[in-house]
């Protein structure tokens, strides 16, 4: 990419964007198809999918795909989503944050502490989604499991889904909310200025290499 | 619903009210235990009525054969043994869907209209809408739905619906050599298992009982039981109700709420960002100068 030197710093690379927009296509199937047995006000949503039982045969399926997107992805970044002291004071005055009160949040490095809360969330809360919709998943697995453990199964599934709709809704509006965060995962860039604003001990540590 | 007769009072994963306007009694099989003999007759003539054919197995020791119910055996004379005072007992019981007044299966199914209920009181599913999730096997406290392997889709009694649409008793009910088969209106039914209650009583089996389970609000096959104290020996489950799990698993209101709070999440954000506007670097801040906080 050609810009003013120094100008644009590289805040995601190529694979990191194309696993990360992977996950989000393959998390916006599973949300449909899922909202469509979620509740019977969303069943046209199976239109989407050719119709119910093909929906209910992409699902999982689908599941499949996100755990194989995610996991990578989310391993990646493990040593950057480590809990510091900084983000326990940003949680303090997360209010604050959302009030545009920047002042007391503190040093941030590369995710502030509400991108890390989302990123321990969605660890175990995807593991959970995959393995009771394997206990779900008709014809192979399910036949496996008594009526007991899959009546438990579609109860914690349900549950856990419905929590990662709602997370995932904050986490896509928090993006939209931060001008240039969704540009920077389009692009891969961001500028100094941004770096500095946001994110001003990952900027630290960045510094020296600026080139995109 | 096409058939006038078959006015349907309650359908999966509905979100408008089913017609009541007409009244139609309420049907019911009576299973009188006592009088079986397990002849069979009644598993024949279902496969004669509805086309099914399951495939031919193996013997396994016992006299159920098939061994289980299926996509093609909706009913299925099953044989209990059991040894009591020293002496063999064979309980004979017809297995297959009892048409629960609160149906299980009906309470989890996610595809509208994949299972309804008549409002004569029989459940039927229409496979043509079922998506093959399961979920029904998974709700149905008698075990009763069979997913089949070749079309993912379910079947169970249809307690010949379609008979009874046009006036006719199921065939199960025609084939029965013995009378221990009636179908009527379930009041009728209830009534004739009190009669017979009383002479089964009064034959010595004292612990006879009609088998009606109120857990799930009462069901469309009755079953007369001579020992009533043990629902059990007969493969049936003493006190069947649709559990807190799946009430919770699949509560209407539960889920009602889950998405009043989605829209609420997307409600939140748009006044948020009515309010705040976006986090935007400060105006000083820009572009790439080193402008000093
Ligand atoms: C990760 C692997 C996953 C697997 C293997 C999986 C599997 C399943 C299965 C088998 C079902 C039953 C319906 C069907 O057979 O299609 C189901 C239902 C459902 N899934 Fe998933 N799923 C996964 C992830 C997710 C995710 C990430 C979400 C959403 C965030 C989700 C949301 C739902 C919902 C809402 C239902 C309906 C549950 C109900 O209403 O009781 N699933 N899933
Ligand atoms: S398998 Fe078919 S009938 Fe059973 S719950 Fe699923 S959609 Fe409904």
């Amino acid at each position: 990419m050609s810009t003013r030197d120094g100008d644009l710093i590289l805040r995601h690379t190529n694979a990191v964007r194309v696993t990360h927009w992977a996950v989000a296509i393959v998390f916006t199937a599973l949300f449909t198809s899922g909202l469509a047995l979620f509740s019977p006000f969303f069943f046209w949503l199976s239109a989407l999918f050719g119709g119910g039982p093909l929906l209910r045969f992409i699902h999982p399926l689908a599941g499949v795909a996100l755990v194989l997107t995610f996991y990578p992805y989310a391993l990646s970044h493990l040593a950057d989503n480590r809990w510091l002291p900084a983000d326990s004071r940003w949680v303090r005055h997360m209010f604050a944050y959302m009030r545009k009160e920047h002042a007391d949040v503190g040093e941030t490095h590369k995710y502030n502490a509400g991108q890390k809360l989302m990123y321990w969330s969605m660890l175990p809360l995807i593991a959970v989604l995959a393995g009771t919709g394997v206990l779900l998943w008709q014809p192979w697995f399910a036949p496996h499991f008594s009526a007991g453990v899959r009546r438990l199964a579609g109860l914690v599934h349900a549950a856990c889904a419905f929590v990662m709709f709602v997370g995932i809704g904050i986490h896509v509006y928090a993006a939209i909310w931060t001008e240039g965060s969704i540009d920077a995962m389009i692009r891969g860039t961001v500028t100094r200025a941004w770096a500095r604003f946001h994110h001003p001990a990952w900027l630290r540590e960045v510094g020296g290499k600026d080139e995109p | 619903m096409a058939l006038q007769s078959l006015d349907v009072k309650n359908q999966s994963a509905r979100t408008s009210t089913p017609p009541t306007a007409r009244r139609t009694p309420e049907v019911a099989k009576l299973v009188d235990v006592s009088r079986c003999i397990g002849c069979k007759a009644c598993q024949s003539a279902c496969m004669e009525w509805n086309d099914l054919r399951d495939v031919v197995g193996v013997q396994e020791g016992s006299y159920t054969s098939p061994p289980d119910l299926s996509d093609q055996s909706w009913t299925l004379m099953r044989f209990h043994e059991e040894e009591r005072d020293g002496a063999l007992q064979w309980l004979i019981f017809k297995d297959g869907c009892l048409h629960c007044e609160d149906p299980g299966c009906l309470r989890a199914c996610p595809a509208p209209g994949a299972i309804v209920q008549y409002s004569n009181g029989i459940v039927d599913f229409h496979e043509e809408q079922c998506i093959g999730c399961g979920y029904c096997t998974a709700g149905c406290p008698f075990d009763v739905p069979r997913l089949s392997g070749r079309d993912s889709k379910v079947y169970k009694c249809t307690l010949c619906s379609d008979r009874v649409a046009v006036g006719l008793e199921p065939a199960c009910i025609k084939s029965c050599p013995t009378g221990a088969l009636h179908f009527g209106s379930k009041q009728d039914m209830l009534f004739e298992a009190e009669e017979r209650l009383g002479d089964l009583r009064e034959r010595g089996f004292t612990r006879a009982a009609v088998y009606d389970p109120r857990g799930v609000g009462g069901t469309h096959v009755i079953h007369l039981l001579p020992h009533g104290d043990r629902p059990e020996a007969y493969g049936l489950p003493a006190r069947p109700k649709v559990g807190l799990v799946q009430r919770a698993w699949r509560s209407g209101l539960a889920r009602g709420v889950g998405v009043a709070t989605l829209a609420g999440v997307l409600v939140a954000g748009l006044l948020h960002y009515m309010r705040y506007g976006p986090l935007d670097v400060p105006p000083g801040d820009r572009p790439d100068g080193e402008v000093k906080p």
